[in-house]
This record gives C-alpha cells, structure tokens and sequence, in this order.
C-alpha cells in the first residue's frame, strides 16, 4: 500500500506536469498574438514599446523561460495578472472559488441523493416496468444538453411565477445564496444522477449475478437482505470510482449552467476568459480544474484500495 | 468472441428469421428500445440528407417583417428574430450536428485506434508514453479540453470536429489497447506468427478485425457525446461560425432575451438536440447489449 501510494502520487504530479505543458503550448499557437493585438490597436509603431509590452505580460524570452516563470510563479502564488481587468489573477479567481464549489456540492448531493437508490432500484426489478421507466428517465437526462434544461427552468419560472431565479447582485445571506444556487444544482444534478444511476444498476446486476448471492439466496436469506446486506455493500464500491469521473462529468455541466444562470463561479468566467483571449486566466483557470479532477482520482484511488480488501497494490 | 454471440442469436431466431428482414425484425422484437433508437437516427440522417427536398424557405434568407413570428401552417416553428424561418434551419441544423458529430467520432476513433493498436502491439517505452498522455488528456473535462482546443484552433467547421474530437480519442485507445493486448495471447495469432506472417500484418489482418464490435459500441456512445459537445460549444460561442446553422447557436442567439415573447426559438432546437442523443444513447445500449455480452446489464 506505502509502495503504492507514493507511485500513485509520483502518476499524479506527472500528469499535472503533462497538463500544464499542453496548456502552456495550445494558448501559445493561438492565432493572434495579444501583444500584436494591444500594438496595433494602441497605434505605436517604436519595437521598444512593443518589447515593453511583451514583458509586462510576461511574454518576452523564449517559450521555455516562459514556462518556467509561469511554473515557479505558481510555487510563489504569483498566477501573473489578467490581461483584461489587469489585475492579479489570484484576485480575479478567488472570490469565484466558493461560488462554483457550494455549487458544485449541492449538484454533487443531489446526485448522490437520487442516483444511488433509484440505480439500485432498477437493477433489483431489473426489466420490470419500473426498471423500463427509470432507465429511459436516466437515458433522457444524458441526452438533454445542460443548458437546454437550463433554459427550461428559467422559461418555466418565467411562465408560472414571472421571476428568472438568477443571480443579480450579491445575495444578502447564505441561506438566501443557497435558495439561489438549489435550482442550478438541480439542473446539473438530474444530468449527473442519470450517470451514477446507470452505473450503479449495472454494479449493482454484476455483484447480483455472483454465486455468494446465489449461496444467500439458497440459504434462505430474505430478498431485503440479499439486496442490501450482501449486494448493495459491494455493489457501491465501484460506484465510489464513479465519483472520479463524476467530477470532470460536473465540471462541464458547470460550465453550461452557470453561464445560463449567470452565476459569477469559475467555470462561467473560464468561458468568458476564452471569448476575451485572456489567456493568463484561461492557463490558470484549467490548470485548477486538472488539479480538482487529478485530486478528486487520486483520492477515489485511495479509498478504493482501503475499501476493496481484494485488491493489493503490492507492485 | 463478440461477432460469435450475434450470430448465435440469429442462429436461435434459426427457423423464425428467414433472410435479412426476419432478421431485422427479430433483433426489433428482442430490442425494443434499440429499434426505436434506430428510427429515429433514420429520421435525422433521411431529413440531413433530403433537407433541400423537405424545406421551402432559405434557412439563411433574413426577413424583417417576419421577425419572430409565431408558427403557423407555413412556418411550422416560428421566426427567429432575423426573420429566418425555423423549420429550415432546424432540418438544415441536422446537417451539421450529424456532420460535425459523424466526423468527430470517426476521426476521433480513428486515432485512438491508432494508438490503441500501437500501444498494445509494441508495448515498452511507446506504450508507457501514450498511456501518460492519455491519462493527461482524461484529467481534464471533455468540454474543457474541447473548448480550449477550439479557441487554440479558431472557430470553424472543420477546427470544431478537430476540437471536438480529440477528447475522444483516449477512451478508445485504451479499449483498444486492452483488447489488443488479450487478443495478442490468443491461439490464432501465434500461428500467424507461426507461419512468418510480419507483425503489422497480423495486426492489420488479424487484430483489428477482431476489435471491431466493441470499436462500434463506444463509437455509438461518443457519437451522442459528440453531438452534445458541439451544441454546447456553439452555444457557449466557441464553436460554429455563422452562417451555418447550428442548433446549439440558435439557442446562444435567443437564449433568455426571447423567451418570452418567442418560446418556440427555445423549444425546437432543444427537442431536436435532445432527440438526437437521445436515438443514440438507446441505439449503443442495445448495440452494447448485442455485440458485447459481458457488459450486458
């Protein structure tokens, strides 16, 4: 497990280097330099305004100094400053974290919440009509794009209560921010729900289909306690790995909505930072969310190997 | 082992299914919902091909007094607020969502096969390398990645199925790769080697054709995957350029302005993304369930 877990993390730091190397490059073959752009539309014509230019944003050396100023930066929690606003980036991001997370947690419950029991549900009356019902409700929630549903939402609110529920100015309190942020969450819950709930149907008819439950089923155990004592136990570790991939799933359904919301998180303002080309944010920006997914993995990873006394990462 | 188990199914249809059409209708009768996924995939490719035929209005052709006109027996969806007819540019919309969502998967499909292949086949430092770079492009959210190729790229057509698919390219190399690598030990490959036969030859003749049925089952899955991630990027202004008309833009250029006065111009593109992904999430469960029996649910 030690052995392991310091390979696992030694993957971890690897793959967030390949990130930001990536990062780095892609926003660097962007058509259209800004620092042409800002010396053209400033109407100079003198190279030394232009150099002068390029080191204050941090561009001038080469693509590797670059790099390594961008990396040691981030060490000394200097992210460099946003092309648009001018002002640190740090700044820029922060203030937006909680947002996206409250957000993020709320969604993350309601998945939870409605994912796990109707998955098991379904498998347990596999092809009944219940099962039929929940897996096309679980099918049409990852076929209606986010913000369509979104947009629903907010027609809805309109046509029943002639209010939209979105953001204008800072909510007074946090039960008040909470009210607010409840029906995007459920906006992008329903889409991550319908995941987890096909998921853990189908974890939950594997493990069902095992000779253990068979011996249980053979000895006499009720159907409640074959269900949920021997199956629903071991059918929610591999729902534990869903989690991993539910953060990227989220993140993207974030995206969507809270633009439509117009909710002032990250994932609205990584858009806005793209549509702007203010690439100091954007680099920033998605290195964060890499280094929530990596993290959020690598810690599935390890509950994995604390829960399943099956596995041993001895290698 | 995949293709064996749809034969032996048609084999068990045996004196029920005779010719190509008691076969069509047997696999219809043991997936219901498959077969409807299938239809209405049919309709959308049928209406993306004969959009000239089914159409009476430009889809592009702006008409003032129009603008936002409510449907009626001409216009069956309405105006948006250019005045263009709604109804053409939804059929005309299909186009390029199946365009860009066909193009993005085979291309995406194409190069995680590549390097699936590759990887399982060569193995050593090669495959160490790609598995790195595979884990570093899942870290990051498809629609992320998707959208900071297309601004690294610029919006167009073809940069849009570039964006798009690349994303898509590490789920299949890795099922690839891990089918290459069972398929490697198999019998049939060892006599191949067995009677001389080069290794890129085997795995051209030999392992790829063996790939195939679970090739077509993710292929199916990222295809929905991929429409979505187009109406998303159009929608977010990433995607697209004018003037084609794309559904997830038409839902951009409306979005909360128009909603009430003009609820149709949300309503329409929404129903036809939906049902298109929708077709294809039911098409590749009843795909996966046929061709892929050990992840049968």
């Amino acid at each position: 497990m030690g052995a392991y877990l310091v390979r696992r993390f030694g993957l971890m730091l690897l793959t967030l280097f390949g990130i930001s190397v990536i990062i780095f490059t892609l926003l660097r073959i962007v058509p259209g330099n800004i620092v042409d752009i800002l010396f053209d539309t400033a109407g100079m014509v003198d190279p030394a305004e232009k150099a002068r230019i390029a080191a204050d944003l941090g561009l001038d050396g080469t693509i590797v100094q670059q790099y390594v100023n961008w990396i040691s930066g981030i060490a000394q929690g200097n992210l460099g400053f946003s092309y648009v606003s001018e002002k640190p980036v740090v700044e820029e991001i922060a203030p937006r974290v909680p947002i996206t997370v409250k957000l993020a947690l709320m969604a993350l419950g309601f998945t939870i919440i409605f994912g796990v029991p109707l998955g098991v549900i379904s498998a347990v009356r596999q092809n009944s009509a219940i099962d039929y019902t929940l897996r096309i409700i679980s099918l049409s929630g990852l076929s209606l794009p986010a913000f369509w549903l979104a947009l629903l939402i907010l027609m809805a609110f309109v046509a029943w209560f002639d209010t939209i529920p979105i953001y204008t100015g800072r909510p007074a309190s946090l039960g008040e921010e909470l009210a607010l942020l409840a029906i995007p969450a459920a906006a992008v819950g329903f889409r991550s729900s319908s995941l987890v709930m096909r998921l853990t149907r189908s974890a939950m008819l594997e493990v069902l289909r095992q000779d253990y439950i068979r011996t249980a089923r053979a000895k006499g155990a009720t159907r409640q306690s074959v269900n949920y004592r021997h199956a629903l136990r071991n059918a929610l570790l591999p729902v534990v790995t869903v989690l991993g991939i539910e953060a990227a799933f989220l993140i993207g359904g974030l995206i969507v909505t809270e633009t439509v919301f117009n909710i002032p998180g990250v994932a609205r303002f990584l858009v806005e930072a793209i549509r702007s080309r203010d690439y100091p944010i954007v680099q920033n920006l998605v290195m964060l969310i890499a280094i929530v997914v990596v993290v959020v993995n690598f810690i599935v990873d390890m509950l994995y190997a604390a829960l399943d006394p099956r596995i041993k990462y001895s290698d | 082992m995949a293709g064996t188990q749809y034969e032996s199914e048609l084999v068990r249809a045996g004196a029920r299914a005779q010719g190509a059409w008691g076969q069509a209708l047997y696999l219809a009768r043991q997936y219901p919902l498959g077969t409807i996924g299938a239809v209405i995939m049919a309709f959308f490719v049928i209406a993306a091909l004969a959009a000239d035929l089914i159409t009476w209005r430009d889809p592009l052709a702006t008409n003032a007094p129009l603008s936002l006109a409510a449907p009626s027996a001409d216009l069956w969806m309405g105006a948006d607020v250019m005045g263009r007819d709604l109804y053409s540019r939804i059929i005309y919309g299909a186009r390029i969502s199946l365009a860009v969502g066909i193009g993005s998967t085979i291309l995406g499909c194409a190069l995680g096969v590549l390097v699936g292949l590759a990887s399982g086949y060569l193995g050593g430092w090669f495959d160490l390398l790609m598995q790195r770079i595979m884990d570093i492009m899942q870290a990051l959210p498809l629609l992320v990645l998707a959208l900071v190729f297309a601004a690294a790229l610029g919006p167009s057509l073809q940069n849009t199925i570039i964006a798009i698919s690349i994303p898509l390219v590490p789920s299949v190399a890795r099922v690839i790769r891990s089918n290459t690598l069972a398929l490697r030990e198999l019998a049939f490959v060892e006599a191949a080697q067995a009677i001389g036969m080069s290794e890129w030859r085997i795995a051209a003749r030999h392992i790829l054709p063996n790939t195939v049925a679970p090739l077509i089952v993710l292929a199916t899955a990222q295809l929905g995957s991929a429409i979505l991630t187009e109406a998303s990027l159009s929608f977010l202004g990433l995607g697209i350029p004018e003037p084609h008309p794309s559904w997830g833009r038409m839902l951009s250029e409306t979005a909360a302005e128009y909603m009430r006065t003009a609820p149709w111009l949300v309503i329409f593109p929404g129903i036809a993304i939906s049902a298109v992904v929708f077709g294809t999430n039911l098409l590749g469960d009843a795909l996966r369930d046929l061709l892929d029996p050990r992840q049968r649910g």
